[in-house]
């Protein structure tokens, strides 16, 4: 499904990811592992095409078409979900009002008329019971004044409103208590199918626990230095990264 | 909808019969066109030619001789080239554009934009005047509308009609809260004003209907120097909406108007206005200059608000304000002003509390994009006899990009020690991050902007009548289309 091919990205003239391969099927999940600043958000937000950074060789493929010249709502209409690692504010604007915006677009994109109003509320109802989410929440606006958990939740309630083919999970255990990290875990694996796709980018082993990859790989100075299964990341619990250097 | 579509078709007919009448009129002032300038015979002549009675030709001179001794402002935070005063025709006919035959003709831009609107076919070529087969309707909604205001007493008409059908109301009412010698704009506007609206309701009258679609008709042909008289008797109320969502491609550079607003005991006006006039050019050439003054005077128990949505003017400076004398009475300021391009906005509002127990809200909402330059300039005033006086100010300020600015300027005098004053502030700034989260949601930058924008001005959206709401929705996304990125 998506196949990331000999990367290379820059911010300001600096290089972050220095050839990065990576290959995920349908149904799979896979973990990136690695040390702060070793280029784990930077892959994440290049996949999603944000333009913050300059991509100076490589590629990025969908299904075998190729990302890089799209825009990131393209990308998005295409199937790509970033969860972030801190979703922003915007005042005023209901968590309701906005994925019916977002859903809207990709349907638009899609060439598929907008989705009546009585579907769309049955759909939030119905996704906002699987994931435990209590409705008040979603008449907020979105994200203001919502606590770490909350945040995170709010996404992935994003993610199963809009069906992604492959979803980014960047740092979504960050600022996370236990019941919070099970929650979202739980949320996470009930979205999970054959036909799409998670990874999960992650500091630490924990989350691991509760969202169980299939592979695993570490992001060592903008590139994967090791990839296993998940007895690797309880590896890296143990040893941490410097044995990798 | 049905009905509205009706009585479009019913004011394209009467707006064609009136029309020339109109014209034959016009024509016969060419002949003896005013020359530029201003003088005591130019405004003599307006006033004769108004055909109006000799205490309005001398109140129209008061005016000006104190106009002549004022200069024109310069604390506000707009810079301009001052109007040349002496070289503007203070009385000349509306400019008499060409007929077109079909759609086909008009600016594709601005038929654009009147799609955006959701503006009907048939409006739209009234409003780009366009010629028109009439069909005659049997139902004339614009004789209903008026008969249904002449039932309940309601007095609704142009002020020059005022002035000649019910002068004891005017003479009383006009410049009682804003006297001719109150600012240099007013003085002008109180000198040569055109025409503008009239509108008295009786005595525990409520106004059935939005003063709104049917306004919008007579909208069209007002003019530089407008002057509005609003009359809310003991216990009425009205609710009244100014100005025309539609591109308005006026051709006068300046616009000094003047609104005067009186709410007698237990009365209520709520006054919305949507202005979108020209605003300049991309690179900031043009444009309307719009130099408002505002005001209402509430006695006891009487309420105001005022609502308004900006979004169009080169450069605007306007500051509706409350008087509240009496006791109890109530002042509401909402306000969404965008500016882009080079566009620069100084506008709030004062809160004059005079009563006991008066009470007092703002809620200003500023974006600025582009190189435009918004102000919020308010001032709450508590007099010393004001017990328990209560203000509440919320001033937001929304950025998009680097070029831009916005200020704020809140003024606050409390004389007497049990006042409340309450004022916050904000400003933020449409960020990279908050339009890249979007985006990855499959939200592209325009729809985002427009997403974050209303949801910034809600609380000021919500306070508009439901239809003029989505209007002005829209026009904010248009104002702001291509901002950013």
């Amino acid at each position: 499904m998506l196949k990331v091919n000999d990367l290379h990205a820059s911010i300001n003239g600096k290089e972050i990811l220095k050839g990065i391969n990576l290959e995920i099927k349908p149904g799979e999940v896979h973990a990136i592992m690695g040390p702060n600043g070793s280029g784990k958000s930077t892959l994440s937000s290049v996949i999603a095409g944000n333009q913050t950074f300059e991509v100076t060789q490589g590629d990025v493929l969908l299904n075998g078409e190729s990302l890089l010249n799209f825009l990131p709502e393209e990308r998005a209409h295409k199937g790509i979900f970033l969860s972030f690692q801190y979703p922003v504010e915007i005042p005023g604007v209901t968590t309701t009002n906005f994925i019916k915006t977002a859903l809207n677009e990709s349907r638009k994109a899609k060439g598929l008329p907008e989705l009546p109003a009585n579907e769309l509320l049955k759909k939030i109802r119905e996704t906002a019971e699987l994931l435990d989410i209590d409705r008040k929440f979603l008449s907020r606006s979105l994200n203001e004044g919502f606590s770490g958990g909350e945040k995170k939740r709010n996404e992935i309630f994003q993610m199963a409103m809009l069906e992604p083919k492959l979803a980014i999970l960047d740092e979504t255990d960050s600022g996370l208590d236990i019941d919070a990290l099970k929650i979202v875990a739980n949320g996470v694996n009930k979205l999970k199918t054959k036909d799409n796709a998670i990874l999960v980018i992650t500091h630490y082993q924990r989350l691991l626990d509760y969202i169980i990859p299939d592979f695993v790989h570490v992001l060592y100075n903008g590139r994967i230095v090791k990839s296993g299964t998940k007895e690797l990341a309880y590896e890296l619990e143990e040893k941490g990264y410097d044995w990798l250097k | 909808m049905t009905t509205k579509t009706k009585y479009t078709e019913e004011h394209l007919k009467k707006e064609l019969e009136t029309q020339e009448y109109e014209y034959g009129f016009y024509t016969d002032i060419k002949s003896d066109k005013f020359a530029v300038g201003l003088n005591e015979a130019v405004v003599r002549a307006i006033s004769k030619k108004k055909e109006e009675p000799e205490w309005m030709t001398d109140w129209r001179l008061q005016a000006f001789r104190a106009w002549q001794k004022m200069e024109e402002p310069n604390w506000a935070n707009v810079h301009y080239e001052k109007p040349k005063f002496q070289e503007i025709s203070y009385f000349s006919a509306p400019k008499k554009n060409a007929k077109l035959n079909s759609l086909d003709e008009v600016d594709p831009e601005l038929l654009k934009t009147f799609e955006k609107l959701g503006i009907s076919i048939d409006e739209q070529k009234r409003l780009s005047n366009v010629a028109v087969d009439i069909v005659m309707d049997s139902v004339s909604v614009a004789t209903t509308f008026k008969k249904t205001l002449n039932e309940r007493g309601i007095i609704f008409c142009p002020i020059s009609e005022a002035i000649k059908n019910h002068p004891e109301l005017v003479r009383k009412y006009i410049g009682s809260i804003v006297p001719q010698s109150d600012n240099f704009y007013a003085a002008l506007n109180s000198a040569v004003f055109s025409d503008g609206s009239f509108c008295y309701i009786p005595k525990g009258v409520k106004c059935p209907m939005e003063l709104s679609t049917y306004f919008r008709i007579n909208e069209s042909g007002t003019g530089q120097f407008e002057r509005t008289l609003l009359i809310a008797d003991e216990g009425s109320y009205v609710s009244y909406l100014e100005g025309c969502t539609a591109p308005k491609r006026d051709e006068n550079q300046l616009h000094a108007a003047v609104v005067e607003l009186i709410i007698l005991k237990d009365a209520e006006i709520k006054y919305s206005t949507v202005q979108n006039w020209f605003p300049g050019g991309k690179d900031g050439k043009g444009g309307v200059y719009n130099f408002v003054t505002k005001r209402a005077l509430c006695e006891t128990n009487a309420k105001v608000s005022w609502t308004q949505v900006e979004t169009g003017s080169a450069v605007t400076w306007k500051y509706p304000s409350c008087v509240l004398k009496g006791d109890n009475s109530v002042g509401e300021f909402y306000s969404i002003a965008v500016t882009n391009n080079y566009q620069q906005a100084d506008t709030g509002t004062k809160m004059i509390h005079i009563g006991k127990n008066t009470k007092s809200t703002i809620i200003s909402k500023g974006i600025s994009a582009g190189n435009s330059q918004n102000s919020y300039r308010g001032l709450v005033r508590i007099n010393e006899r004001a017990e328990n006086a209560r203000n509440f100010s919320q001033c937001d300020s929304l950025l998009m990009g680097n070029e831009c600015g916005a200020h704020t300027f809140p003024y606050i005098e409390a004389k007497n020690k049990s006042a409340q004053v309450e004022h916050e502030a904000t400003t933020s700034k449409i960020g990279e991050e908050q339009l890249f989260y979007c985006n990855q949601r499959g939200i592209n930058t325009e729809k985002a902007i427009a997403l974050i924008v209303n949801g910034f001005s809600k609380e000021v959206l919500n306070k508009l009548p439901m239809e003029f709401a989505v209007e002005a929705q829209k026009l904010l996304e248009i104002s702001l289309e291509g901002s950013v990125g």
